[in-house]
């Protein structure tokens, strides 16, 4: 990973510009949470709305603006979103599809499915279609899903017993 | 079982390591325990000022408790001291964990040892030797990282990093910037500022010493030589009168780097930047290699013997009363007596080295410390009065920064909101002007709280208004330990003799220690030494205001090292005689010297230093000086004699020594400024002494001035006093006869402008405090 070599330009964000009062009610309400002095455990639910409001990834100049909303480092905001899988720090589409191919759907056909999407989508698995319609997730890890494997979540919400019609029917639906 | 019953302390416990027995106290750490005694432990993450992290594994051993051996093995540095614990640092199955994590941080690291410059003092180098295989079972690929420029000081070559976060704890928790961070996960991980930016922070080389491989490396030295090429020789940090110990690491005589020398009264383990990396100064292109003397105008080398004489000629032609001698705050105890010994000779009086001191008017003299520095990381309260401490001496902010972190509370009155690396508790941010008044305010809290003020400045203080911040700050002063610090932005202040008197006061009334910070790097041992104006004699300023006839400069730049450069390069032109012990010859002193002996500077000579707890250090040479520069003391001799003046009879330094006599601490004395009424609507100028431009040999060092906390020169003011002047940012804008850029710069308080002095375009601008006229270029 090269640093993306933005300081300059995020240097000076306002959290209070950049940030939506939508972004900054959810991120109060978790902040509200834990003991005043203990900010920085609402970052990842900090910076997971601050990549809703911008649909579906985060950029430096949101990343910075979080930090400096919860009076933190802004370092500790770049290590969090680059640490977890579900906080994008690169743009992708604004649907996020991730079919899980752990063991339970793996044995159940995830596989097959992955091939179908990118088949039908015409881009790899961690690439997003032209249109910016679709970001197909790569290697999504078990989302406690076993149950009714094969299964994925889009957008976060969970789709289970997935068939290639099903996929279909989901994928064509996503605006 | 011993026969011998153990008198254990409450709060020690009895341990076994490798067999010895020891005592350590209650939550210490195995590692702490093993290296008090000796055994050596291998070890990356652990340091032992920087919190612990125990990512590296590299410290497991095998512990024994309550005679069970633990199943698995445990970190040495994050595993408490128990009492009976038995720890095998050795054991067949100790050294087998930790000749396998070796193996496994061996995996990525490339094997480019030859062309690294940790290469002969690498930590992974010395303990894949001592506890590693001596073959690779690894045959994949290895992952590269690419690379992040992060300033010029430090190189990195992060595919060597083993992640041991050493640097990243290191910014966070001693320079408190939180510059550098672990991105990414697992395999992935890697080190770095993820945004792409210079560390900035005053202290940042120490992460290159900190850094146990190749990762991070000296820039400056870069590919310079090898470690086992190098003489090392303890020497002492003369930037800033902390007095930071150091190495000189030199190859044939030539200083190639600097690296810090444990003290733990005054640096620890740690070295500021501008004592780092300062030694490139010492070879600018400008050094003086051999004496020079200027004859109708034109200046030719010449011999020693030459020299001298031209310079015992121009010294006889003028009277003793007309001579003025101005010293470096930097000379050494040495160099300043001979130069006292010199105006003695001479018949003169006037002798200073407060060159950059506005307000002499209570004959100043810095005294030792009252809170040393090693109890100032244990204050509960510290006042800052003038002072952008993190710049003037960062090992010292490091220590307020630790008191901070434990709780302690920092107000500050200064005259522009100076950076610091830690949350102030209160803070009051006033123009030059009015900088007085704003202490006079915390003083009426403290005489409001019961203290009885002083004759001299009860009307003052009477006259002020204070108001809720200063009486939390008078409370936390009187709570517990406390410090009052004066830094440089208040004693190179106008009216220094009031910030003084006051500061002096509000300490005494709250029971606070009171530390000034002296003006240079041997101030203290200067003003001990009695290296300012005898009977009659003249301070600096009045030397410079009442010109004389002759002059010497010893270890002095004009314009940059005088409160008013202006001034000073008028009374030294006009000067009739003008003999300038000096390294480096810049324009303006060959403008107006009639000859410039060359002298070493600290490194390549011996001299003693007194730092700011009144502990006098001895430096050796451990440089050679360029070409026929001689050491100071060496040329004053000479001098001396040939001008066969009493006490210049010595052979050598021992017997130098032998003549410096102790004199009685110099007391201050209480006369105070006249007060000026501050004028309403008119800008003061605002100067301070860059960091990396305070003495000549940091104007010259190279990769400091290509740092960015060394600023280019501008006129910073805030956006509401640039508004009034009908002024933008990166306006050219006429300031005496310079034009400098306008920045909007939120720091500087309404009614100041801050115009930092030391920079070519600004040395020779009004002095601090005075008033500035923009006008539009």
């Amino acid at each position: 990973m090269k640093a993306t070599g933005n300081y300059e330009q995020v240097k000076h964000v306002d959290p209070l510009v950049v940030l939506s009062e939508h972004t900054r009610h959810h991120i109060d309400e978790w902040v509200a949470k834990f003991p005043a002095d203990r900010k920085r455990s609402a970052l990842i639910q900090a910076l997971f709305a601050a990549q809703e409001q911008n649909r579906g990834f985060l950029n430096d100049e949101l990343i910075v603006a979080v930090t400096k909303y919860l009076d933190l480092p802004a370092v500790w905001g770049y290590e969090v979103a680059s640490f977890y899988s579900m906080l994008e720090t690169k743009p992708v589409g604004r649907n996020n599809v991730a079919i899980c191919t752990n063991i339970s759907c793996w044995l159940n056909g995830a596989e097959g499915l992955v091939r179908h999407c990118e088949k039908k989508l015409g881009v790899k698995l961690g690439e997003s279609t032209p249109d910016g319609r679709v970001y197909l997730k790569r290697e999504e890890e078990c989302i406690a899903a076993c149950v009714y494997a094969p299964a994925m979540t889009v957008n976060g919400h969970y789709h289970e017993r997935l068939t290639p019609e099903k996929l279909d029917e989901i994928l064509d639906g996503l605006e | 079982m011993s026969a011998q019953p153990t008198t254990t302390a409450p709060d020690l416990v009895n341990i076994e390591v490798d067999g010895k027995p020891t005592q350590i106290r209650k939550g210490a750490m195995i590692i702490e325990a093993a290296d008090a005694i000796g055994v050596a432990i291998p070890r990356f993450c652990y340091h032992r000022k920087l919190p612990i992290a125990a990512n590296c594994r590299m410290c497991l051993v095998d512990v024994e408790m309550g005679g069970k051996l633990m199943p698995k093995p445990q970190p040495a540095c994050a595993t408490p001291v128990a009492d009976g614990m038995k720890v095998m640092t050795r054991s067949d199955k100790a050294l087998k964990f930790q000749k396998d994590v070796m193996e496994f941080l061996l995996i990525n690291h490339p094997l480019d040892c030859p062309i690294c410059d940790q290469g002969g003092e690498c930590e992974l180098q010395d303990v894949a030797l001592g506890y590693g295989r001596s073959v690779s079972r690894y045959t994949e690929r290895k992952r590269t990282i690419a690379d992040e420029n992060i300033g010029p000081l430090v190189a990195t070559e992060m595919t060597r990093c083993i992640q041991c976060t050493r640097c990243v704890r290191f910014t966070s928790e001693i320079a408190g910037t939180y510059e550098l961070g672990g991105m990414n996960r697992g395999e992935n991980l890697q080190i770095g500022t993820y945004i792409g930016k210079t560390v900035e922070t005053e202290l940042s080389g120490n992460i290159i010493d900190v850094c146990p491989v190749g990762a991070l490396t000296n820039k400056p030295f870069q590919f310079k030589a090898r470690a086992w090429e190098l003489i090392a020789r303890p020497s002492i940090a003369y930037h800033d009168a902390l007095g930071s110990n150091l190495w000189l690491h030199t190859r044939r005589g030539e200083v190639l780097r600097t690296v810090p020398r444990d003290n733990e009264s005054v640096n620890e383990c740690w070295l500021s930047d501008r004592d780092r990396f300062s030694y490139q100064g010492l070879y600018a292109a400008d050094r003086l290699h051999a004496p020079e003397i200027k004859r109708n105008g034109q200046w030719q080398q010449a011999s020693w013997e030459e020299a001298l004489s031209v310079a015992a000629e121009a010294l006889k032609s003028v009277p003793g009363s007309e001579l003025g001698i101005l010293a470096s705050p930097a000379a050494t105890n040495e160099e300043g007596n001979l130069l006292v010994r010199l105006a003695r000779g001479l018949g003169s009086a006037h002798v200073d080295h407060r060159l950059r001191q506005l307000d002499l008017s209570d004959r100043p003299v810095v005294a030792r410390f009252e809170v040393p520095v090693a109890e100032v990381s244990q204050v509960k309260g510290a006042l800052l009065v003038g002072s952008d401490l993190r710049y003037e001496m960062p090992l010292l902010n490091h220590r307020l920064h630790q008191a901070v972190k434990r709780g302690a509370k920092v107000y500050t009155i200064n005259p522009a909101r100076f950076g610091f690396n830690y949350a102030l508790a209160g803070e009051a941010i006033v123009s030059p002007a009015a900088l007085v008044d704003a202490l006079l305010a915390l003083a009426k809290a403290a005489v409001a709280d019961g203290a009885s003020a002083p004759a001299a400045l009860a009307d003052a203080i009477d006259g002020a208004q204070h108001d809720e911040g200063d009486r939390d700050a008078i409370a936390v002063l009187k709570a517990g330990k406390a410090v009052v610090i004066l830094g440089e932005a208040a004693a190179t202040h106008p009216q220094a003799s009031w910030l003084r008197a006051v500061a002096r006061f509000i300490a005494q009334a709250t029971g606070a220690g009171y530390n000034e910070l002296p003006v240079g790097a041997n101030a203290l041992g200067l003003g001990q030494g009695g290296v300012l104006p005898g009977n009659g004699g003249l301070d600096a300023q009045a030397m410079l205001a009442q010109p004389r006839k002759g002059y010497v400069l010893y270890g002095v730049e004009p314009p940059h090292d005088f409160a008013d450069g202006a001034k000073a390069l008028a009374a030294l032109g006009a000067a009739q005689a003008v003999v300038a012990f000096s390294a480096y010859a810049s324009p303006a002193l060959r403008e107006v010297a009639n000859v410039i002996l060359p002298i070493a500077l600290l490194p390549e000579t011996d001299g003693t230093l007194v730092n700011v707890d009144g502990l006098a250090q001895s430096a050796i040479a451990g440089a050679k000086a360029p070409g026929e520069a001689r050491a100071g003391w060496k040329v004053l001799r000479a001098l001396g004699g040939l001008l066969q003046l009493a006490g210049f009879e010595f052979d050598d330094l021992a017997g130098l020594r032998e003549g410096i006599t102790e004199r009685p601490q110099p007391a201050h004395g209480t006369t105070l400024a006249p007060r000026q009424p501050s004028a309403v609507g008119t800008l003061v100028r605002l100067a301070t002494w860059p960091i990396y431009r305070t003495d000549a040999v940091l104007r010259r060092a190279t990769a400091l001035n290509a740092h960015p906390i060394n600023r280019p020169a501008a006129v910073r003011m805030n956006a509401n006093d640039a508004m009034h002047q009908g002024l933008t940012a990166g306006a050219q804008v006429r300031v005496a006869d310079t034009l400098l850029a306008v920045a909007i710069d939120p720091s500087v308080p309404d009614g100041a402008v801050w115009i930092e002095a030391a920079h070519d375009l600004t040395a020779t601008l009004p002095p601090y405090g005075a008033a500035i006229t923009l006008s539009k270029a």
